[in-house]
């Protein structure tokens, strides 16, 4: 079989998809809109529970799809159904004919300017999990100098009605907790703070991640979320928040605050998306077939989706679900 | 500070005033707190802006301080602003603008809530017509007074004698902004930079030469709170309020403070005199307070009014080294004389906190 399938999305879910379709023995074609694959988890340093380095992970994916069509710097401009099965024009002026498509356009992360309160891009030492995340990588952040005092905000655009977004991020908790231990690594005298709803270690290693935050790091937990952020005269923060376990407000003055951006749906394919006419969910990610047998599958004949485009999704389920509809699409087509 | 980052969200919060023709209903507190402010107000708009201004002598309280005190139903409340709004009408005006800031967190509710509840709208046109036999208007415009002196602070700046600056040293004062709880806290699309870095008064300040101060606390309320203070048991919280916001303003030495409630600088105001019956502490230099004042005030003394005029002696804080620092002539024989010339009589003077 020759036949194309079209997966738009370069990232995990992407890559992997690609790589099972070409051993099912099929063409994937991986369109990207950036410069490189790899999608958001390559911009990581290490990886919860275990700490894994990111780039582990992301070079046997990039192995993978050796050999397989990839278009960087390139984006699906339209795509419209024949009776072939899809005919997609590309930013680049070509035109691609594809048996399927499937659909692993990832995430945007949360804006953090939204929540205003908490003061990302007014207060200096306000950064994002990302922003961490690259200083973790290269050890540069002039915001990041020797901080004493940390706290992390789970939830930033996560659970949280006043965005517009009530579902949660699923990853964030452990990935705060992953990042608060990596700052008492770099730091060892600072004190951490996370503040957080509830802590959600739903996967293998993650309550014990959470243990080891407090027992050998010495992380100290608080359930309650931080209401506001301002600035005092040295340019520290201090932050207002509730310990809901105490029952009392708190204040505290911190040297950086980090904001655990949730998870949004990529609006950068919505025209794509309704093109090939994919509603969303009640979460505002594309809708899938059906939450327990039709995670892979979309209302339309030809159409898959992988990975967060569905929702938030940590990297394993990803990946498995990345493997997942490569059957799902091999199945389609022998069936045709 | 990132600047940018703010101006951001000062040029994502800025909404549309109508150039002229407004309906305008006063505050049933400042008249009594700062009798001054809404004659000034008028004044500039009226005679210094060219502005029409119409007030009509039947309007009334807007039912806010029973409805926050929970006195009255909403629906109450709602029917009085109906009656307020269908005034605004027979008047033949469509822009309304209010006084007080809670008036303004009222009306705006109520509209939103009319917008929400399309059959509770219908409610009150009923009720309204049964009480008062008016017809249901609603205005095209709704602004809060701050809102038009902020319009027209460029306009206000090119009439300015005396700006926000130090005439000894040249240097901008240093003014804290004091935002009230329901310019834009509830409806944070309703206010000049919306509700977490609000721009009303800080454009002002910009406009008139001063420096604004950006203070931990300056979000926190001022201590009026209604029920922290209307319930007398409760007004420890009201003043505790206000003296964590002293606190952690003092550190920046400011040189005046500007409101846009009527609560606000009359508890930022009176406060201090507590304060520092209490405690002994000051928050201004050589024992005098800082003074709190309303945006009309502030616009009158930098247009050149008569700071006795504008009412100043009024406040507990004594005014006098502010209009020193900003190089205003004034005459201390007339602070306490009325209009009409007639001594009024000085009030007793707190030995805690300096009157003079």
């Amino acid at each position: 079989m020759k036949e194309n399938i079209l997966i738009i999305g370069g990232g995990a879910a992407g890559m992997e998809a690609a790589t099972q379709l070409k051993k099912l023995g099929l063409t994937p074609i991986i369109i990207e809109k950036s410069e490189a694959l790899g999608g958001h988890i390559a911009q990581w340093d290490r990886l919860f529970p275990a700490f894994h380095p990111a780039k582990d992970v992301v070079a046997p994916m990039l192995d993978g799809v050796k050999g397989i069509d990839v278009r960087l710097n390139t984006e699906v401009a339209d795509i419209q159904r024949d009776a072939d099965g899809f005919k997609a024009a590309l930013s680049n002026g070509e035109t691609i004919n594809a048996k399927a498509v499937v659909l692993a356009t990832g995430f945007d992360l949360f804006k953090a300017e939204r929540k205003q309160e908490y003061g990302y891009g007014i207060y200096n030492n306000v950064i994002t999990s990302l922003e961490l995340e690259k200083f973790f990588r290269t050890g540069k952040d002039e915001r990041i100098n020797n901080p004493q005092k940390i706290g992390f905000v789970h939830c930033v655009g996560a659970r949280d009605v006043k965005v517009g977004n009530t579902y949660c991020s699923k990853v964030c908790c452990t990935t705060a907790l992953k990042q608060a231990c990596e700052m008492k690594e770099v730091f060892p005298n600072a004190e951490v703070y996370t503040f957080y709803m509830d802590l959600r270690m739903f996967g293998p290693g993650y309550e014990d991640l959470y243990l080891k935050t407090q027992k050998d790091f010495d992380v100290k937990c608080i359930r309650g979320r931080v209401c506001e952020v301002s600035e005092d005269m040295d340019g520290r923060l201090v932050i207002k928040a509730e310990d809901t376990l105490f029952g009392k407000p708190l204040k505290m003055t911190l040297d950086l605050l980090v904001l655990m951006c949730s998870m949004e749906k990529n609006k950068s394919i919505d025209k794509i998306q309704q093109q090939l006419g994919i509603a969303n969910n009640s979460d505002g990610f594309m809708q899938n077939r059906d939450m327990y047998l039709g995670l892979n599958g979309t209302a339309k004949d030809g159409v898959f989706v992988a990975g967060t485009c569905t929702a938030p999704k940590s990297l394993p389920d990803t990946i498995a679900e990345a493997r997942s509809v490569a059957v799902e699409v091999f199945n389609y087509i022998n069936n045709k | 500070m990132i600047i940018e980052g703010k101006q951001k969200i000062w040029a994502d919060y800025q909404k549309d005033i109508p150039d002229d023709h407004y309906f305008y209903v006063r505050s049933c507190i400042r008249q009594a707190f700062w009798p001054g402010s809404e004659v000034t107000f008028l004044d500039i708009t009226r005679n210094k802006l060219g502005k029409d201004f119409y007030e009509n002598p039947y309007h009334t309280t807007c039912g806010g301080i029973a409805y926050h005190s929970d006195t009255i139903p909403q629906e109450t409340a709602m029917t009085i602003i109906a009656r307020q709004f269908a005034l605004m009408k027979e008047s033949g005006y469509e822009n309304y603008v209010c006084s007080c800031i809670t008036s303004f967190g009222c009306y705006t509710e109520t509209l939103e809530t009319w917008h929400e509840y399309p059959e509770l709208e219908a409610k009150i046109r009923q009720y309204l017509w049964d009480s008062c036999k008016k017809e249901f208007a609603k205005p095209k415009y709704l602004a809060h007074a701050s809102d038009i002196i902020y319009k027209f602070r460029f306009e206000i700046a090119k009439q300015m004698k005396f700006p926000l600056v130090n005439a000894k040293t040249g240097k901008p004062l240093k003014v804290v902004e004091h935002i009230g709880c329901h310019y834009s806290k509830m409806f944070p699309s309703k206010g000049f930079g919306g509700a977490e870095y609000p721009h009303v008064l800080v454009g002002m300040i910009e406009a008139w030469g001063g420096e604004v101060v950006d203070y931990p606390e300056r979000r926190q309320c001022c201590g009026f709170g209604f029920r922290q203070y209307f319930v007398q048991a409760n007004r420890g919280y009201s003043e505790s309020n206000t003296h964590k916001k002293f606190e952690s303003m003092e550190p920046y030495e400011p040189d005046l403070i500007i409101t846009n409630c009527p609560g606000c600088p009359y508890f930022l105001d009176r406060w201090q005199y507590v304060i520092a019956e209490q405690t002994g502490k000051t928050y201004g230099k050589n024992g005098y307070g800082i003074p709190a004042l309303t945006y009309e005030e502030v616009a009158g003394l930098v247009m050149g009014y008569d700071p006795w005029d504008l009412g100043l002696q009024m406040h507990q804080v004594a005014i006098e080294p502010l209009l020193e620092k900003m190089g205003i002539p004034y005459d201390p024989k007339k602070k306490y004389q009325g209009l009409n010339g007639k001594d009024l009589g000085q009030p007793m003077c707190p030995s805690c906190i300096k009157s003079v």
